[in-house]
């Protein structure tokens, strides 16, 4: 990378700091929201406290570290098919 | 009253397509889907076209609000692909491009089923060109697969067709529903195009070796033509609610781990199909809608993924995730309309997906089906993951790749744009395309708790991924191929093939060598008697015949006195 470019956003770790940041406070928003909104449910399920929060972080980890052990198991050379 | 069949104005325009050259060509092809939108809107609800042909009369033309919804999409995504390819100079692009459109728009409006299996077979073979186009080896194989697979699909599709209308004496393209080997058939053959499990691989092969321009309209056609044929033939089939399910699931976990980034939209699109199969099957007209309303909207903002990644394919050359990243200090603009495609298939709220996808998980509730609602949970904050931040993050973000490439041409900047604002308006404004749904719409996607529980679900979902990036638990792109059910017909087939090959052709040649032996064997044994030194073949003198024929009388004689 050559000096003479401009130096963009994400180029700063101060940057990407401030937008996990973000991310942490919006969450911590989402959640809080809760004890404000009385929200109407379909399922008995969802009556657990941060129900859908929950659900999305753990579906989330267990999707990605499952895809990781799958990874072992599936991934071939690229030219496996190639005769 | 009007009733050109939609699928005419394509044909027609092909062939000025094929005619002309330059700028008339670009005119000629942004007029196609103009006029036949405008074609579309003067059809008179309810209209009717039929031809006789033979004993059979055939309705190439059956208006009602579920064909004519998928009528007006086909419209749109026509003009967005013919957009976005404006700058090509490939008449073989052009013109099937806009003979495929033509197809899907002919087999949407197919009142009966023999019409609809020749639209069927025509979508695969005019498609197969634009994965063709891309002149490479590895297209031309796979364009090969795709074709079999799906003109396998059509012949499947005849045969139940044949079956059913000996069962029942009717060529008519209504509810079906699944009793018996000829619906069976059927309803395998729309399966197959729409990338049931194990028979989705197709997709994911196909797609990604098509051209950057070529994927935009695969994608829009083929499988949302056999959503609208199950949607059809086959609402309320409860199997469909768990193939519906399944299809949601497993693509994710593929889409996580895979490397080329168009086919983690594969199977994204695998993924986003299994909502709408499961909506078809619950059947219930809040899941008809949302199947149908997501189908709508799947096309828009997948179209606008592919296409931010057919653009960053057509400026850099590569595709892979591990060979990519940081592109968005030199295309702000496209990084800017892939977000818009990944909040919307992410199903943030002011974005398309929320507002259709919904319909179908409050239907699953509804109807009784809490582990199928938890699925689709999984699956909704799953492809948030691999879709709304894999996509945008490895291409885009992640560690700068030193590739400084440009923005694409001003007319895929269109396409992407105006892709962008139809999901933004659809999400921020539902009521124009809950006014086309199929059944009158009793559903509102803003509620106070909707906009929460989804907003938790993806912001805990983006949550995880920083985590597991930060913590290095993610897993790296690598390059590679996954196995997937293509590794039966693609490892398997070849092998025991070549098995079968070493196991029986020695046999064979023992056999045919015994069977030569023995022929060869038989000719010299006759060849021995009758050949020209033969004992039948002998011209002994006429004089010792004369003595064995005296010998042979006197012997007579002889006996005759004993």
């Amino acid at each position: 990378m050559n000096d003479k470019e401009k130096r963009h956003i994400f180029d700063n770790p101060r940057n990407v700091k401030r937008a996990i940041h973000i991310i942490y406070a919006v969450c911590a928003l989402a959640f809080a929201a809760e004890f404000f909104i009385d929200r109407y449910v379909d399922h008995p399920w969802e009556v657990l406290f941060g129900f859908h929060a929950v659900y999305g972080f753990t579906a989330c980890v267990i999707l990605v570290l499952a895809a990781k052990e799958m990874r072992k198991l599936l991934r071939r050379k690229e030219d496996y098919y190639d005769e | 009253m009007n009733s050109v069949a939609p699928f005419l104005v394509f044909y027609l325009g092909a062939a000025l397509v094929a005619l002309t050259r330059g700028r008339v060509r670009a005119a000629v092809l942004l007029a196609i889907p103009l006029v036949g939108a405008f074609n579309l809107f003067t059809i008179a609800d309810a209209a009717i076209g039929t031809v006789a042909v033979f004993d059979y009369t055939l309705t190439y033309l059956r208006v009602d609000r579920l064909s004519l919804l998928f009528g007006y999409l086909f419209h749109l995504a026509a003009f967005i692909g013919v957009v976005y390819s404006l700058h090509l100079r490939d008449t073989s692009q052009h013109v099937t491009g806009t003979l495929y459109a033509g197809g899907a728009l002919g087999a949407v409006f197919a009142g009966d089923l023999i019409t609809l299996f020749v639209f069927w077979e025509l979508l695969a073979v005019t498609s197969v060109f634009l994965i063709l186009a891309r002149r490479t080896e590895r297209a031309r194989a796979a364009a090969m697969r795709y074709l079999v697979i799906q003109v396998l699909s059509g012949v499947i599709l005849l045969a139940g067709v044949l079956i059913r209308v000996h069962e029942t004496g009717s060529i008519a393209f209504d509810f079906i529903g699944l009793d018996g080997l000829g619906s069976g058939l059927i309803f395998l053959a729309f399966g197959i195009k729409c990338a049931f499990p194990l028979l989705h691989n197709w997709l994911t092969d196909s797609y990604p070796e098509a051209t950057p321009t070529g994927t935009v309209f695969l994608c829009a056609f083929t499988t949302k033509v056999a959503v609208y044929a199950l949607a059809r033939g086959f609402p309320g089939t409860e199997i469909l609610i768990y193939i519906g399910a399944v299809m949601t699931m497993f693509p994710i976990f593929y889409a996580v781990i895979e490397n080329d980034l168009r086919r983690v939209l594969g199977y994204s699109m695998i993924n986003q199909l299994g909502f709408m199969v499961a909506g078809i099957g619950i059947g219930t007209e809040l899941a008809i809608n949302g199947a149908v309303s997501h189908a709508f909207n799947d096309v828009i903002f997948k179209a606008l993924l592919f296409m931010s990644m057919g653009a960053v394919l057509f400026r850099t050359g590569r595709i892979n995730g591990s060979e990519l990243g940081g592109l968005y200090k030199s295309m702000p603009i496209t990084t800017g309309f892939c977000i818009v495609g990944a909040a919307s298939i992410s199903a943030f709220p002011l974005f398309s997906g929320f507002v259709s996808k919904s319909m179908v998980m409050v239907a699953a509730l509804e109807e009784g089906h809490p582990v199928v609602w938890l699925a689709l949970l999984f699956a909704s904050a799953g492809v948030f993951h691999h879709a709304g931040i894999k996509i945008p993050f490895f291409a885009f973000f992640a560690h700068d790749s030193g590739i400084r490439t440009r923005e694409p041409p001003l007319n895929m900047l269109i396409a992407m744009g105006l892709a962008a604002a139809i999901s933004v308006f659809n999400g921020s404004y539902p009521w124009v395309l809950y006014s086309l749904l199929p059944f009158p719409v009793d559903y509102a996607p803003y509620t106070v708790a909707h906009v929460l529980t989804q907003s938790q679900l993806l912001f805990f979902a983006a949550l995880a991924f920083c985590m597991l990036k930060l913590t290095g638990l993610y897993p790296p792109e690598l390059a590679g191929v996954n196995i997937d059910s293509e590794w039966s017909y693609r490892w398997l087939l070849p092998r025991a093939v070549k098995v079968f090959k070493a196991v029986f052709a020695p046999l064979d040649l023992g056999v045919r060598r015994a069977a030569l032996g023995f022929v060869n064997h038989f000719i010299a044994a006759v060849f021995r008697r009758a050949g020209p030194d033969g004992v039948l073949a002998r011209s002994p003198l006429a004089g010792g015949m004369v003595v064995w024929v005296l010998v042979l009388l006197a012997l007579y004689l002889l006996l005759n006195f004993l």
